[in-house]
C-alpha cells in the first residue's frame, strides 16, 4: 500500500495539473471569443461572394465556362486540402477532420482514382502521414501566424490554382471544421474546384465592365481564396472551442481525482492513528 | 430622393451597410455614380475612393461592384475609411514595401510587391487630400 507521503505527492501533482488545464481553458476561452468574432465578421463577404458568383455563373454556361468554374471535364486525380490545427490538446478536433478526410480517401482509392493531399496544419499531416505518406504533396504550416488574415487564404489559394493550371489534379475538395457552437464543431468537406455554385442566381441581364470573361477570371480565384480563408477562420474558432471544452473536462476530471485521492489519504491517516492507539492501549494493558 | 441598400464588405469585416441615395464607385474603366434603380451592372474595382452621399469617403482596393435590383454590393479585397488612414503608418509600410521590391528575386514576388506598393501609394495619396 502507498505510504502517506506517496499519497500527498500524488494529490499535489494532480492539483498542479488541474491548475494548468484550468489556465489553458481560460486562455482558450479568450482566444475563442476573438476567433469567433473574426469568423463571424468574415461571413458576410463569403455569402455576398456566393450571391455574386451565382448571378454571374447563370450567364455563362456550357463550353465557355472557365475551368475553375466547371472543372476540366475529368475526375481522375483528386486533391484534398485538409485544414487542421497546429497543436493538440483540443479533444477530437484534429481527429474528426482527419477521419472525414480518410473516409473520402479510402472511397476514392477504392474507385481507382488518384489521390493527392495538401495538408494545412501540422497535426493533420502527422495523422495522415501514417497511412498515406506517398499521397501527401506538401504541408503548409501556419504555426507562427497569430491572427489569420486574408493573405494566408490567398497564399494557399494561389498554390492550389497554380497546381490546377499545371494539370496536377482535376478536382479539389477542402476539409475543415465548421464552427457551430463551443460544443459542436462539424467536420465538413467542400468542393473547391469545380466551384460549388448555389442555384437560383438572379436572371437579370447584367452589364459587364470590362467583360464577363475578365470579371469571371478575377472572381473565381478570389472566390477560392475566400473559401479557404473562411475555412481557416472557422477552423481556428472550432479549434479553440474544442480545446476549451476538452480543458474544461480535464479540469473537472482532475477535481474528481483529487476528491477521491484525498478520501483515501484521510482514511489511511485515520487507520494509522487507530493502529497507534491500539498499540498504546494494548501495551498499557500488558503491564 | 429614392434610396437603395448599399453594402461594402471586405474579407475581414463589413464596413458599411445601410441606405444611400448616391454612391460613387472607382470602377476599372472609370468612376461611376450609382443611384437608385440602376440597371444590373457588374464591374471590377481599381484602387480609389468610394463616396457615399457626397460625404463619407472610403478607400478600397481590388474587388468587385455588383449592382442588382437588391442594391449595390461592393466586395473589396481591402477597404478602410479615409479618416482612419494613418499617414505615418502607411508611409512606413511604403518603405517596407519598397525594400521588399528591391529584395524580390522572382518575377512572381516582384509583381506581388509592386501591387502592394501601388495600393499603398494610392492609399497615401487619398489620405493627403
Amino acid at each position: 500500500m502507498a505510504s502517506l507521503k506517496d499519497l500527498r505527492n500524488r494529490i499535489a501533482s494532480v492539483k498542479a495539473t488541474q491548475k494548468i488545464t484550468k489556465a489553458m481553458q481560460m486562455v482558450a476561452a479568450a482566444k475563442l471569443r476573438r476567433a469567433q468574432s473574426a469568423a463571424e465578421a468574415a461571413r458576410p463577404y463569403a455569402t455576398k461572394m456566393e450571391v455574386v458568383l451565382a448571378n454571374i455563373a447563370g450567364g455563362v454556361s456550357g463550353s465557355e465556362a472557365p475551368a475553375l468554374l466547371a472543372g476540366n471535364g475529368k475526375d481522375q486525380v483528386h486533391l484534398l486540402v485538409v485544414c487542421t490545427g497546429e497543436r493538440g490538446l483540443c479533444g477530437a478536433f484534429n481527429t474528426s477532420i482527419v477521419r472525414l478526410a480518410r473516409e473520402k480517401i479510402n472511397s476514392l482509392l477504392a474507385a481507382g482514382k488518384t489521390v493527392k493531399i495538401l495538408c494545412v496544419g501540422k497535426k493533420g499531416f502527422e495523422q495522415l502521414k501514417r497511412n498515406y505518406e506517398k499521397h501527401i504533396v506538401d504541408l503548409i504550416e501556419l504555426r507562427g501566424i497569430k491572427n489569420i488574415g486574408y493573405g494566408e487564404g490567398e497564399m494557399i489559394a494561389k498554390r492550389v490554382i497554380s497546381m490546377f493550371e499545371a494539370g496536377d489534379f482535376d478536382v479539389a475538395t477542402l476539409f475543415y471544421s465548421r464552427f457551430r457552437s463551443v460544443i459542436a464543431q462539424i467536420p465538413t468537406a467542400q468542393a473547391l474546384i469545380p466551384a460549388e455554385v448555389p442555384a437560383g442566381g438572379a436572371k437579370a441581364s447584367y452589364e459587364y465592365e470590362p467583360d464577363e470573361g475578365a470579371i469571371l477570371s478575377e472572381l473565381l480565384p478570389r472566390n477560392i481564396a475566400v473559401q479557404i480563408f473562411r475555412a481557416l477562420l472557422e477552423n481556428s474558432a472550432s479549434f479553440y472551442g474544442s480545446q476549451m471544452s476538452a480543458m474544461d473536462n480535464a479540469t473537472r476530471n482532475a477535481g474528481e481525482m483529487i476528491k477521491k485521492q484525498t478520501q483515501i489519504y484521510n482514511r489511511s491517516r485515520q487507520a494509522m492513528i487507530t493502529k497507534e492507539l491500539i498499540e498504546i492501549i494494548s501495551g498499557a494493558e500488558a503491564l | 430622393m429614392a434610396t437603395f441598400p448599399f453594402e461594402l464588405v471586405s474579407p475581414e469585416r463589413v464596413l458599411f451597410s445601410g441606405e444611400a441615395t448616391q454612391v460613387v464607385v472607382p470602377a476599372s474603366e472609370g468612376e461611376i455614380s450609382v443611384l437608385a434603380n440602376h440597371a444590373p451592372f457588374m464591374s471590377a474595382l481599381r484602387a480609389g475612393v468610394v463616396t457615399v452621399d457626397g460625404g463619407k469617403r472610403l478607400f478600397v482596393r481590388g474587388g468587385f461592384a455588383d449592382v442588382s435590383p437588391a442594391g449595390l454590393t461592393l466586395l473589396a479585397e481591402q477597404a478602410i475609411a479615409v479618416e482612419d488612414i494613418n499617414v505615418e503608418k502607411v508611409s512606413g509600410q511604403i518603405k517596407d514595401a519598397e525594400e521588399d521590391l528591391r529584395d524580390a528575386k522572382t518575377d512572381d514576388a516582384r509583381n506581388r510587391a509592386t501591387a502592394v506598393l501601388e495600393g499603398l501609394r494610392a492609399m497615401l495619396a487619398v489620405a493627403r487630400h
